[in-house]
C-alpha cells in the first residue's frame, strides 16, 4: 500500500544550507485538490450571478461571519505570512504591536464608527463615498492612486511568493505566476466578490489549521514557552538589548533599547493610529468585504468579529520567528539560512520551518497553506481593483449610461486585464528592484495622509471638497518633504531618505516610517481643515445625511441582545487586546 | 439563496484529512522520527482535519433544517 503516495522524499534542508522542500506525491494531491475546490466554487457560484451588485458587492447578502473571515482573509497575503514570521525573528514580540495597537482598534473604530456611513451611504467603493462626501476630484485621485496600487502590490506580491517557492520547491517561477492568476482569474470571472469571499473563508482556515501544528511542534522541541523565553533572553542579551526579544513594551522608553529601532510616541501615534487607522478604514480591498454583508447590523459587526481572530494572530504568524531565534540559539536542529550579506534569511523562517518539522503529508498541507495566503492576497486586490475600475473610473468618465449587463462584462475583462498588469509588475519587479522600491514609496506618500480627510469628513460637516482635495495634496507633499530631509542612520541618501539634505536621522527606517506617517497626517489634517473653513461649503446639510455623523441619525441597537451590539462587542475585544499588552509588557 | 460556504469548506476538510489519515497508517514510521519529533502528526492533525469537516458539514445541515 505504501506505494500508492511513492516515490517518497523527505523535506529538508539542502546540503548547501539552502531550504529545500521536497513534494512527494501526496503532497501534490492534496495541492491538486485544494486548487479544484478553489474552482469548483466559483464554477458553482456562477449561477446565482445575474446583476453587477452580485458581482462587484455580493448582492450584498452575506452573513457577518463569512465577511468577516473574508475582511481578515484578504489582508492574509503570503507577505503577511512569511513577513510577520520574519519580524518575529527581527524584533521578537515586539512585532505584535502591528496587531495589539495597530489592527485591532482600527478594526474596532470601523466597525462602531465608520461603517454606518460606508454602509449607510449609497456608495458602492470608497472612492464612491468620498464622491458623495466631498466632490469628484477627490473620488478621482483616489480611485486612480488607489487602482495604481493594486496591481502594483498585487504583482509585487507576486513575484515576492514565485521567487520563494522557486528557491524552495523547484517549481519553475513562471509556472507559478501564471498558473496561480490563471486560478485566480478563474474563480472570480465565474463567481465574482462571493466566490473570492467564499475562497478567502477557506484560505482563512488552511493557513490557521495548516500552521498551527508548526508552532506546537517547534514549542515542543524549544521546551516550551519557559524554553522559548530562556532562549530569547540569552539572544536578547548577546545583541546587548537585554529582554527585547521577549517583552512588547518594556524596552519601548528608547528606540536604541529595542531592535526595531522606535520609541513608544512614535509607535503608538505613527502606527498605532495614523497608520493602521488609514489601512483598515479607509482601504477598500477589506471595506469591500465588510460592504458584502447583508444588512447594517452584520456590516458593522464584520471588522469586530475579524478582530477576535486577528488578535490571536501573532501565535501564528509572529510566534514562529521566535521560535526560528529560540531553536538556533538551542542548537542541534533548526538553522535558518544565511543571505548573500552573511546575516540569517528571516524571510526563510516559515519554510525552513515546514523543512524541519513537516514529513510529506503535512508538508503538502503547508504548502497549501501557503498558496493559499498567496491567492488570498491576490484576489483581494483583483476584486477591489475590478469595482474600482467599473464603478469610478469606466462608469463615472467614460461610458456613464452603462446597461447593468455591460458593466458585469466590463468587471470581468478588468479582472483579466487587472491580472495581466500585475502580471506585468512581477516581471518589471524581477527585473528592476529599484523601481519597485521607488513607487512602494510614492504609495507610501499618498496614503499616508488619507485618514485625515475621512476623519474630518465623517466628523465634522463643515469639511469641503476643496478642503479635502487639497489637504490630500499637502499631506502627501508633506511625506516627500519630510521623507526628503530624513534618514535612518547608516544609509546613505536617496531611495531611503535625505535627497533633499538629511537634517534628522532615525535609528532605523520604521521609525523613520512612522513619523513620516504622523507628519503627513498632522499636514493633511490642518490644511483640510484650514481650507474647509476658507471655502464654501459644496454640499447642503440634506446632500450630506448619512454621510456625516452630526446629520446622521443615531443606529439605535435596543432590541439586538446585548452581545450583538457593536459597541459592546468593541469594547469587548479592546479590553481582550488591552490585557494582552499587559500580559506580554 | 447562494451556495452554503460551509459545504465546501465542511469537504475540503474531511478530505484532505482522510487523505492525511491514510497516508499517516501507510507511511514509514522513520519520516516521523526524522521531522516530527517522533509524532505521527498526518494521522494525528490528519484526524483533526476530518473532525473540522464534519462538524462543519453538521452545522450546515442543521442550519438548512
Amino acid at each position: 500500500m505504501k506505494s500508492a503516495f511513492l516515490p517518497l522524499f523527505l523535506a529538508a534542508t539542502g546540503a548547501d544550507g539552502s531550504v529545500k522542500l521536497h513534494l512527494a506525491v501526496v503532497d501534490y494531491l492534496i495541492l491538486s485538490i485544494y486548487f479544484a475546490f478553489v474552482i469548483g466554487i466559483g464554477w458553482v457560484l456562477r449561477k446565482y450571478l445575474k446583476t453587477s451588485a452580485d458581482f462587484f458587492e455580493s448582492g450584498r447578502s452575506l452573513p457577518a461571519w463569512v465577511c468577516a473571515l473574508g475582511f481578515i482573509g484578504a489582508n492574509l497575503g503570503a507577505q503577511e505570512v512569511i513577513g510577520m514570521a520574519a519580524s518575529g525573528a527581527k524584533y521578537g514580540i515586539a512585532t505584535s504591536h502591528f496587531y495589539w495597537i495597530g489592527a485591532i482598534p482600527a478594526m474596532v473604530f470601523v466597525g462602531v464608527f465608520m461603517m454606518p456611513f460606508y454602509y449607510g451611504s449609497r456608495a458602492r467603493s470608497v472612492p464612491e463615498y468620498l464622491k458623495l462626501r466631498f466632490d469628484e476630484k477627490t473620488r478621482a485621485f483616489n480611485a486612480l492612486s488607489f487602482a495604481v496600487m493594486t496591481v502594483f502590490s498585487s504583482g509585487i506580491s507576486m513575484h515576492a511568493l514565485a521567487l520563494l517557492l522557486n528557491a524552495i520547491t523547484g517549481l519553475d517561477y513562471n509556472l507559478c505566476i501564471v498558473g496561480s492568476s490563471l486560478i485566480v482569474l478563474v474563480y472570480i470571472y465565474t463567481g465574482g466578490l462571493t466566490s473570492a469571499i467564499y475562497n478567502e473563508v477557506l484560505q482563512f482556515f488552511l493557513i490557521v489549521l495548516g500552521l498551527l501544528p508548526l508552532v506546537l511542534l517547534g514549542l515542543q522541541d524549544v521546551g516550551g514557552w519557559d524554553g522559548l523565553m530562556k532562549h530569547l533572553q540569552t539572544y536578547s542579551v548577546a545583541h546587548g538589548m537585554p529582554g527585547a526579544w521577549s517583552h512588547s513594551w518594556a524596552q519601548m522608553g528608547d528606540a536604541k533599547a529595542n531592535p526595531m529601532g522606535v520609541e513608544w510616541f512614535g509607535l503608538a501615534m505613527g502606527l498605532g493610529f495614523v497608520l493602521s487607522f488609514g489601512y483598515w478604514c479607509t482601504d477598500f480591498l477589506v471595506i469591500q468585504r465588510a460592504m458584502a454583508a447583508k444588512d447594517m447590523a452584520s456590516a458593522r459587526r464584520t471588522p469586530l468579529l475579524a478582530a477576535i481572530p486577528k488578535m490571536m494572530f501573532p501565535a501564528l504568524v509572529i510566534l514562529p520567528g521566535m521560535l526560528a531565534i529560540g531553536l538556533a540559539q538551542k542548537g542541534g536542529g533548526l538553522q535558518l539560512p544565511l543571505s548573500a550579506n552573511g546575516t540569517p534569511d528571516y524571510n526563510m523562517v516559515v519554510p525552513a520551518m515546514l523543512a524541519q518539522y513537516f514529513p510529506n503529508g503535512m508538508l503538502g498541507i503547508g504548502l497549501t497553506a501557503l498558496m493559499a495566503s498567496f491567492m488570498s492576497g491576490m484576489a483581494g486586490n483583483v476584486t477591489a481593483f475590478n469595482t474600482v475600475f467599473t464603478y469610478d473610473i469606466y462608469q463615472s468618465y467614460l461610458k456613464k449610461d452603462s446597461t447593468d449587463a455591460h458593466l458585469v462584462k466590463v468587471g470581468r475583462i478588468t479582472t483579466i486585464v487587472g491580472l495581466l498588469l500585475s502580471i506585468a509588475c512581477a516581471y518589471t519587479a524581477r527585473q528592476f528592484n529599484n523601481i519597485m522600491d521607488m513607487l512602494q514609496l510614492v504609495f507610501g506618500f499618498v496614503n499616508a495622509p488619507l485618514f485625515a480627510i475621512f476623519l474630518l469628513g465623517m466628523f465634522w460637516r463643515r469639511t469641503t471638497g476643496h478642503g479635502a482635495f487639497f489637504g490630500l495634496l499637502i499631506g502627501t507633499l508633506s511625506a516627500m518633504v519630510f521623507h526628503g530631509l530624513t534618514l535612518p542612520v547608516g544609509e546613505t541618501a536617496w531611495i531611503k531618505g535625505g535627497w533633499m539634505g538629511a537634517h534628522w536621522f532615525f535609528t532605523s527606517s520604521m521609525a523613520q516610517n512612522f513619523w513620516m506617517a504622523i507628519c503627513a497626517f498632522v499636514g493633511c489634517f490642518l490644511a483640510t481643515a484650514g481650507i474647509s473653513l476658507a471655502t464654501a461649503a459644496n454640499k447642503t446639510d440634506d446632500q450630506l445625511r448619512g454621510l456625516v455623523y452630526s446629520l446622521t441619525e443615531k443606529i439605535r441597537d435596543h432590541d439586538t441582545p446585548w452581545y450583538g451590539r457593536p459597541a459592546v462587542l468593541g469594547g469587548l475585544v479592546l479590553a481582550a487586546v488591552f490585557v494582552l499588552n499587559l500580559i506580554f509588557w | 439563496m447562494h451556495l452554503d460556504v460551509r459545504i465546501p469548506l465542511g469537504l475540503l476538510f474531511l478530505i484532505l484529512g482522510l487523505i492525511l489519515v491514510c497516508f499517516g497508517f501507510m507511511s514509514d514510521p522513520a519520516i516521523y522520527a526524522q521531522h516530527s519529533l517522533g509524532r505521527n502528526v498526518n494521522l494525528l492533525w490528519g484526524s483533526i482535519f476530518a473532525v473540522f469537516g464534519v462538524i462543519v458539514l453538521l452545522i450546515s445541515r442543521r442550519g438548512k433544517s
